[in-house]
């Protein structure tokens, strides 16, 4: 790529307009999706005590997504237009339908959870809830893939499990820090599994965006994926090894765990800007395609 | 009404003077506000790109050429009216979930202010960074192909004013056809790099409505050489996610099972 090749040097795609409240809902949604499989899972298991965490925080998560959402849009108080029509191809659409439907389950059932009571109609929600909770963790990853966004188109494959391990890092070390220790081996065993495919997805990510990933290599996108794997890897670490006997340790987990989450939304989020504003990252692979089937034909 | 026929724009820019008067008719005619008295510093061009307050954007690009008897220290100017290039694959409407963004009878893509909430996912979402959030405003903006004129059957403002013909507006089949001719002739006249951008139906957007006749590559005019629609690898999208979902249900799954 010479000077020649971009105008300027000016981006050729826009940069997202999303305030950063939208990697920590990112992070919100992803708690209150994955809490809500922990949560369905552990309960039919027989991890009471268990279950009734992971409930209270799928609600909590969903709780804090909604005006994470709101406050964003440019007209908030037109947020019902989401609901105006079903559109197959906008993950916004879709993640809209699936958001209304999840919301009520997930807080009935910690609802029922909570106060004992219409257990019957709370296993019910529980089971919707689980049932929607993997789309609520994994669809924003679909969102930001779905743009001409290099560093996110690019990534298209391993984002969704990226969100996923990092949803189900989080919901865990949320989880087992509010569960005692004698009752919290699920999460501890389901923090190891999500930070493990956290971990796995975005190394996996890199190496496949080669070039065009450098904004996760570089910059604050960067510094915030080095300090998601420390995080991250500490979390899981410290839940396995302390975590079983001391409660302190589990919620120092349970922070890492969450730390770790929070730092891997944010750098997907800032590597979105910083792979907007550098023309190479979109004419380069371009350029090259369009050679190619050229020399092809 | 009846369905009408495709309209559209081929800006021939083989003939753009730099004159920027398409730019000030967009601005008057839709009445898109000011985007500041900038000084850019790199060429004439001082208004950078098209955004929400701009929706005809003139590139100015002084390019050094060799040229025969002068050798090296020749310059060329490139000028060429951008818009937006209403894809007949649209990425906006497709990610719209508003449904605000639609497609009008003419075949042209279109923003429907009164139920735009702002939601942005079709900023980024555009593989030529055409349509933009206007901030103060809160929603997004972009080139209508003057959807109001049209409906009274008259030309867009822009290529009204053109005084050098090089924006042309018209049914996109006669359009297509006057593009072919005179890339020939331009090409019988030895200029080399004369390039239609945008006329290939089966390029990654389904061809542009509004398309171009360029000089050089489209990336020197800051113009993607291959652009797609995002939305072309949803499905593979989907099963990437659906993959992640049964993983996670999976992880809960084995975490969960009591130790036998």
């Amino acid at each position: 790529m010479t000077a020649g090749d971009s105008y300027y040097g000016r981006p050729v795609v826009k940069a997202p307009v999303w305030k950063p409240a939208i990697a920590l809902y990112f992070f919100t949604g992803g708690v209150a999706g994955a809490s809500s499989v922990l949560g369905f899972a552990a309960s039919i298991t027989g991890h009471r005590r268990l279950a009734r965490s992971a409930f209270v925080a799928s609600a909590a998560g969903l709780a804090a997504s909604g005006p994470l959402l709101v406050v964003d849009l440019g007209r908030p108080s037109r947020f019902l237009n989401m609901l105006r029509v079903a559109k197959p191809t906008s993950p916004m659409s879709v993640g809209s339908w699936v958001l209304t439907a999840f919301g009520p389950a997930s807080m009935l059932a910690a609802a029922s959870v909570v106060t004992g009571r219409l257990p019957r109609m709370g296993r019910l929600a529980a089971g919707v809830a689980a049932a929607l909770g993997p789309v609520v963790a994994t669809y924003t990853a679909v969102l930001v893939a779905d743009t001409a966004i290099p560093a996110w188109h690019g990534a298209h494959r391993e984002l969704p499990f990226l969100f996923a391990g990092s949803a189900a890092a989080s919901a865990s070390g949320i989880a087992l820090a509010c569960t005692p220790v004698t009752e919290a081996g699920p999460a501890r065993r389901l923090a190891v599994l999500g930070a493990g495919l956290e971990l796995g997805a975005f190394r996996a990510m890199e190496s496949r965006l080669g070039e065009v990933g450098g904004p996760y290599r570089d910059g604050r996108a960067g510094r915030l994926a080095r300090a998601a794997e420390v995080c991250t890897g500490a979390g899981a670490a410290l839940a396995v090894l302390g975590g079983r006997r001391r409660r302190s340790a589990a919620v120092a987990a349970g922070a890492l765990l969450c730390a770790g989450s929070l730092c891997t939304r944010f750098s997907v989020f800032r590597a979105g800007f910083e792979s907007a504003a550098d023309p190479a990252a979109t004419v380069g692979p371009q350029r090259r395609r369009a050679d190619a089937s050229v020399r092809s034909a | 009404m009846p369905v009408a026929m495709r309209m559209g724009f081929f800006t021939d820019t083989s003939i753009c003077i730099g004159c920027k008067a398409c730019e000030v008719a967009c601005k008057e005619w839709n009445n898109v506000p000011d985007d500041g008295l900038n000084f850019l510093g790199t060429s004439y061009d001082n208004t950078g790109g098209l955004s929400s307050d701009t929706w005809r954007h003139v590139a100015f690009i002084e390019q050094p050429v060799t040229v025969p008897r002068l050798g090296d220290d020749g310059i060329r100017w490139l000028m060429s009216s951008d818009v937006c290039k209403h894809c007949t694959h649209a990425a906006c409407l497709e990610v719209c979930p508003t449904g605000a963004l639609f497609r009008t009878e003419f075949d042209t893509v279109v923003v429907q202010q009164d139920i735009c909430n702002g939601c942005g996912y079709c900023v980024p979402a555009c593989p030529f960074g055409v349509i933009d959030k206007r901030e103060a405003d809160g929603r997004v903006w972009k080139c209508t192909l003057c959807y109001d004129r049209l409906k009274s059957d008259l030309e867009p403002a822009c290529a009204q004013a053109c005084p050098t013909q090089s924006i042309q507006f018209g049914p996109h089949d006669e359009l297509r056809e006057r593009a072919a001719g005179r890339l020939g002739v331009l090409q019988d006249a030895g200029v080399a790099g004369a390039q239609l951008y945008g006329a290939d139906e089966t390029d990654g957007v389904g061809g542009f409505g509004a398309f171009f006749l360029l000089l050089d590559k489209p990336e020197v005019y800051g113009l993607p050489p291959d652009p797609v629609v995002t939305t072309r690898d949803l499905p593979r999208m989907w099963k990437a996610a659906a993959g992640a979902a049964l993983t996670l249900i999976g992880a809960a799954a084995v975490a969960c099972r009591r130790p036998r």
